[in-house]
C-alpha cells in the first residue's frame, strides 16, 4: 500500500533557529498519527509546511504517490489536506452557517449549505445548530465548527493542533469518537499533542520531535507514557517536590461575588464563593471562557467590585484598584502576556515597572529609578532563568514561554501575600513549566496564599490542594483535590453543582 | 523582490539618518519640480533653506520670524504629543488656542488702559484657563458619556471661530476704531504686551514658554511615572489597566495640559505678533502644530526640530514665491514632498530592507 502522506528530510530554518532539520516519515490512509514534542520542537513549523504555510529550504513531500508542494493553504485543501488550528478563526456576530460559508471558495446558497452541515454533524456525532451564533457556543462547540468546516471539503488528511486543551473530559470523549469513525472511513488524521495518556487511546503510530529532529517513532499502545516523555524532553523529569503542611488562616476570601460582562461576548460571574488559607494553593478549572479573565480582573482590581465581596484578612478590599490591593499584597499574572501582563513595545526594565514599582519602590518622588528598574529586571532574568540579550529588550522578542518566567518571576519575587496567576505554564516547555510550577509550590510552603487557574487538569492536580472548577461564570464548591477522579473532576467541568453534597 | 523585515530595535542610526536624507530628497525632488517650472532650481533651493536664516537682504526680516512661527507651533505640538502617545486624541487645538486668546485678551482689556505689572501675568493664566476649559469639553464627554474627543474637540474648534468673529465685531470690539472689526492693540501697549525679549531674535515669552515646555516633556516622558503611564496607555491598553493607571484621569490630564499649552500659544499670540483680536486672528497653527507633533515622532525633540523646520520651509516658501515667482501651488507641493519624504523614510528605522530572490515553486 503506498503511504497517503510520505515526507522525506524536510528542512526549514528561520534566522537563527533550525525549526525542522531533516524530518522524514509517512502517514498511512486512516492511520491516527501522532506527532509528539515539547513547546518548539518543530511541530507547528512542520505541519504548515504540509499545510502549505511555510515553504521548506530541503526535503520533499508525496501525497498518494504524486510529488506534493502546496504553495499555499488552498492549493493544500485542493490537495486534500484539512486543518483545525489552535486557534479558532471564528466570526463571533456571524452564525455557524455564515463562518462555514466564510471560508469555501464557492459557498451554496445558505439553505443547502445549513442542510449538508447539519447531515454531517449527524454523521460524526457532533451535534451542531447551523443558526446558531458563534458568540454563544461553548468552546468545544466552536471547535465543531471548524471541525466541520474541514469535513466539508472531504478531506484526505486531517490536521489537528492540541484539539483537546480547550476540552471537557466528556467533550473529549466525543472528539475521540469521531476521529475513530473518520478513520475507519479511510481518512488519516495527524494529530499533535503533548498529552500523552490521550494518545495512547488514540493514536496508531506516533512521530516525536525534539529541537526540530525527529528522535523517535512509536507504537503508542505498546509503549509507556513515560518512555514517550523521554523521548520527547530527552531526559526524565524532576517531579515537583511538595510536602503535606497543615494550611493556615485564611487570607482571601470571595463571598458571593457577582460581576455583569462588559462585552457582549464576555461571561458573567454569579455568586462566586472561595477562599484560600495561607500555605495553600487552589486550583480553579475550567473550560476557556467560563469566567476565567473575569474572575482575575475581579481579583487583581482591574473592575471593581462590592467592597465585601473581596476580603484580605478580614478586610474589604473588593473596590480597591489594582494598585492598592498589590500594596496589600495581592498580586496576579494574568493569562494574555503580551498586552495585559506586559507592554510588547516596551523593555523588559519597562515591563518590571508595569507591577513592580509599588512593592519594590522603583520609584521616588513620582520618578522612576531606572537604575532600580534595571537591577530588578536583572534579579528576574536571573531567579527565573529567562533567556534574553538583556533588560533592556522589547518583551515581544522573547519567545512565549521566556516572557511567561518573567511575568511569573515578577510577581512571585515582589513577596507576595496571595498571588492569582492564569494559565501560568501556557506554552511554556516541559522543564520550564517544572521550575515554574515548583516556584508556586515554594510560596505557598512559605505562607502565601496562591490560586491557580487553569485549564490543565494534569497541572492543577499535581500542585493544587484543593480544586473547583469554573462553569459558564459559576464556581464550584472547592474539594480536596487529592482523591478526586477525572471523571469526577469533568462532572465539575461540565456543570453538575450539587455533586459535592451528593457525594458527600 | 524587496521585503521589510521588522527591526527587534528601532536602529539609532536611521532615526537620525531619515530625516536628514528625507530634507536632501526633498532638494533633490523639489529641484526638478522648479527645473521643469523654468525656475532656477538652485535658487529656488537656496532661497526657501538658506536665504531666510543668512542672505543679508532678507535675514532682516526673516530670521526672527523663524522663532515667531515656530514658537507656537512647538509649544502647541508637545501639549498635543502627550494626549498622542497615550491614544488620546485632541485634533481641536486650534479651538483652544483661539479660546486662551479670548479669555487673555479679555483679561487685559477689562482693565484698559492700566499699566499694573499684575495684568500681564493674569493674562496668561487666563489664556491658560480658557484653553483648558475649552478642552475639558471634550474630555469630560469622553469619559464620562463616551463620546468620541476628535469629533467633539474638531467640532468645538467651529464654535470657538463663531466666538471670534462675535468678538472681534460685537464684545472685544476697538472702541475708539470707527467701527472696524478688531480689538484694541494689545502689543502696543505697555502692560499687555508680549515684547520681543531680545531685539532681532524673534524671541518672546511663547517661545521661551515653547522651550521650556519641550524640557519640561523631555524629563516628564523619560523619567516621571506620568510618563511611563502615558506610554503604557498608549501602547498597551490593557496592560496598562492592570498597572494600575486610571484611563478616566489620564484623559484630563492629558487633554487638560494639550489645551492649557494651546491656550497660552493663543494669548501669547495675540498679545504679540498678531497684537489684536480680529475675525481672521487664528492662521492655523492648531492644525499644523499635529503635523509638527507627528513629524517630531511626538518626541520633544523632534518637535522642537520638527517646528523649526516646517517654520523654515512656510518663511523661504513665501520668500520664493516673492523673489523668484513660483506660484504658491508649487511651494505647497513642495512642503507636502517633504512631509511625505520624513514619513516614508521612517520605515527606515523600524524595519530592514531585504532584497529576496523569488523561491521558484
Amino acid at each position: 500500500m503506498t503511504a497517503l502522506l510520505e515526507i522525506s528530510g524536510l528542512s526549514k530554518a528561520y534566522p537563527g533557529v533550525v525549526a525542522n532539520d531533516d524530518v522524514s516519515f509517512a502517514i498511512q490512509p486512516g492511520e491516527v498519527h501522532a506527532l509528539l514534542g515539547e513547546n518548539g520542537a518543530g511541530k507547528s513549523t512542520l505541519v504548515k509546511m504540509i499545510y502549505g504555510l511555510v515553504k521548506p529550504d530541503h526535503g520533499t513531500m508525496r501525497l498518494k504517490g504524486v510529488p506534493y508542494a502546496p504553495a499555499e493553504p488552498r492549493a493544500a485543501r485542493a490537495a486534500g489536506v484539512a486543518m483545525v488550528f489552535q486557534h479558532f478563526s471564528l466570526f463571533d456576530a456571524l452564525s455557524v452557517a455564515e463562518n462555514i460559508a466564510l471560508g469555501m471558495e464557492a459557498p451554496p446558497k445558505p439553505r443547502d449549505l445549513a442542510a449538508r452541515i447539519r447531515d454531517v454533524s449527524q454523521a460524526y456525532g457532533l451535534p451542531l445548530d447551523p443558526f446558531r451564533l458563534v458568540g454563544d457556543l461553548s468552546a468545544g462547540e466552536r471547535q465543531r465548527v471548524e471541525i466541520i468546516r474541514c469535513l466539508l471539503q472531504d478531506p484526505k488528511l486531517l490536521i489537528m493542533d492540541e484539539p483537546t486543551s480547550v476540552l471537557t473530559p466528556q467533550e473529549v470523549e466525543i472528539l475521540f469518537h469521531t476521529l475513530r469513525k473518520l478513520a475507519a472511513e479511510g481518512t488519516a488524521i495527524l494529530y499533535i499533542s503533548h498529552k500523552l495518556e490521550e494518545i495512547r487511546t488514540l493514536c496508531d503510530a506516533a512521530t516525536i520531535l525534539r529541537l526540530g529532529r525527529k528522535v523517535g517513532a512509536c507504537t503508542p499502545r505498546d509503549v509507556t507514557a513515560a518512555h514517550m516523555a523521554e523521548l520527547m524532553v530527552g531526559k526524565s523529569l524532576a517531579q515537583p517536590a511538595r510536602d503535606t503542611h497543615a494550611p493556615g488562616a485564611v487570607l482571601l476570601a470571595v463571598t458571593r461575588l457577582n460581576l455583569r460582562a462588559t462585552t457582549p461576548f464576555g461571561t458573567s460571574l454569579q455568586d462566586v464563593s472561595f477562599s484560600v488559607r495561607a500555605g495553600e494553593i487552589l486550583g480553579i478549572g475550567g473550560v476557556a471562557g467560563n469566567g476565567q479573565d473575569e474572575l482575575l480582573a475581579a481579583l487583581s482590581g482591574e473592575i471593581s467590585a462590592v467592597p465585601d465581596a473581596i476580603t484580605l484578612n478580614g478586610a474589604p478590599i473588593g473596590a480597591l484598584g489594582p494598585n492598592a490591593r498589590r500594596e496589600k499584597g495581592v498580586l496576579c499574572a494574568p493569562e494574555e502576556r503580551l498586552g495585559h501582563a506586559a507592554a510588547p513595545e516596551m523593555t523588559l526594565t519597562e515591563n518590571a515597572v508595569l507591577t513592580g514599582r509599588i512593592r519594590r519602590g522603583l520609584d521616588r518622588g513620582g520618578f522612576v529609578d531606572w537604575t532600580r528598574a534595571r537591577g530588578f529586571a536583572q534579579d528576574i532574568i536571573t531567579h527565573f532563568d529567562v533567556r534574553t540579550p538583556g533588560t533592556e529588550v522589547a518583551a515581544r522578542a522573547l519567545s512565549g514561554g521566556n516572557l511567561q518566567k518573567f511575568v511569573i518571576g515578577r510577581e512571585i519575587l515582589q513577596d507576595p501575600t496571595v498571588l492569582v496567576v492564569n494559565q501560568p505554564t501556557w506554552g511554556v516547555d516541559a522543564s520550564a513549566a517544572a521550575a515554574i510550577r515548583q516556584a508556586l509550590l515554594d510560596l505557598a510552603q512559605g505562607g502565601a496564599a496562591v490560586i491557580v487557574i487553569s485549564q490543565d487538569l494534569d497541572e492543577l492536580l499535581e500542585i493544587s490542594d484543593r480544586f473547583c472548577a469554573l462553569n459558564t461564570g459559576r464556581l464550584s464548591v472547592a474539594r480536596d483535590a487529592r482523591g478526586l477522579s477525572m471523571e469526577e473532576i469533568g462532572l465539575m467541568l461540565g456543570g453538575a453543582h450539587d455533586m459535592a453534597e451528593v457525594v458527600a | 523582490m524587496i521585503a521589510l523585515e521588522k527591526r527587534p530595535q528601532p536602529a539609532r542610526g536611521w532615526v537620525i539618518g531619515a530625516p536628514l536624507l528625507a530634507v536632501l530628497l526633498t532638494m533633490v525632488a523639489g529641484g526638478i519640480m522648479f527645473a521643469a517650472l523654468g525656475k532656477d532650481p538652485v535658487g529656488a533651493i537656496r532661497i526657501i533653506f538658506w536665504d531666510p536664516l543668512f542672505s543679508e537682504q532678507f535675514s532682516g526680516y526673516s530670521r526672527p520670524q523663524l522663532l515667531v512661527k515656530a514658537g507656537p507651533l512647538i509649544l502647541i505640538a508637545i501639549g498635543l504629543s502627550l494626549g498622542f502617545r497615550a491614544g488620546i486624541w485632541n485634533i481641536g487645538a486650534e479651538g483652544q488656542y483661539i479660546v486662551g486668546a479670548l479669555c487673555g485678551a479679555a483679561f487685559g482689556l477689562a482693565f484698559w488702559p492700566s499699566t499694573h505689572p499684575l495684568i500681564f501675568p493674569g493674562m496668561v493664566l487666563a489664556g491658560v484657563l480658557g484653553g483648558v476649559l475649552w478642552a475639558m469639553i471634550p474630555a469630560f464627554l469622553r469619559v464620562y458619556a463616551r463620546t468620541n474627543e476628535i469629533l467633539v474637540s474638531l467640532l468645538l474648534v467651529y464654535v470657538a471661530e463663531a466666538m471670534l468673529a462675535s468678538a472681534a465685531t460685537g464684545w472685544l470690539r476697538n472702541p475708539d476704531g470707527a467701527g472696524f472689526p478688531g480689538s484694541r492693540n494689545l502689543a502696543r501697549h505697555a502692560g499687555t504686551d508680549n515684547p520681543e525679549l531680545i531685539a532681532g531674535t524673534g524671541m518672546h515669552w511663547g517661545v521661551l514658554a515653547a522651550f521650556v515646555a519641550v524640557i519640561l516633556a523631555y524629563v516628564i516622558m523619560t523619567r516621571h511615572v506620568l510618563g511611563y503611564q502615558i506610554r503604557l496607555a498608549g501602547q498597551a491598553p490593557r496592560a496598562a489597566r492592570f498597572g494600575g493607571v486610571n484611563a478616566g484621569r489620564l484623559v484630563i490630564l492629558c487633554m487638560g495640559v494639550s489645551g492649557a499649552l494651546a491656550g497660552m500659544a493663543g494669548l501669547f499670540e495675540v498679545s504679540g505678533p498678531a497684537g489684536r483680536i480680529s475675525i481672521d486672528f487664528n492662521v492655523g497653527y492648531g492644525f499644523t502644530a499635529i503635523i509638527v507633533a507627528f513629524l517630531g515622532r511626538l518626541n520633544p525633540i523632534g518637535i522642537l526640530l520638527a517646528g523649526l523646520l516646517l517654520a523654515l520651509t512656510f518663511i523661504g516658501g513665501e520668500l520664493a514665491q516673492l523673489m523668484l515667482g513660483i506660484p504658491a501651488p508649487a511651494i505647497q507641493a513642495f512642503q507636502g514632498m517633504l512631509l511625505f519624504f520624513l514619513l516614508a523614510l521612517d520605515v527606515l528605522a523600524n524595519y530592514r530592507v531585504k532584497l529576496k530572490r523569488r523561491v521558484a515553486v
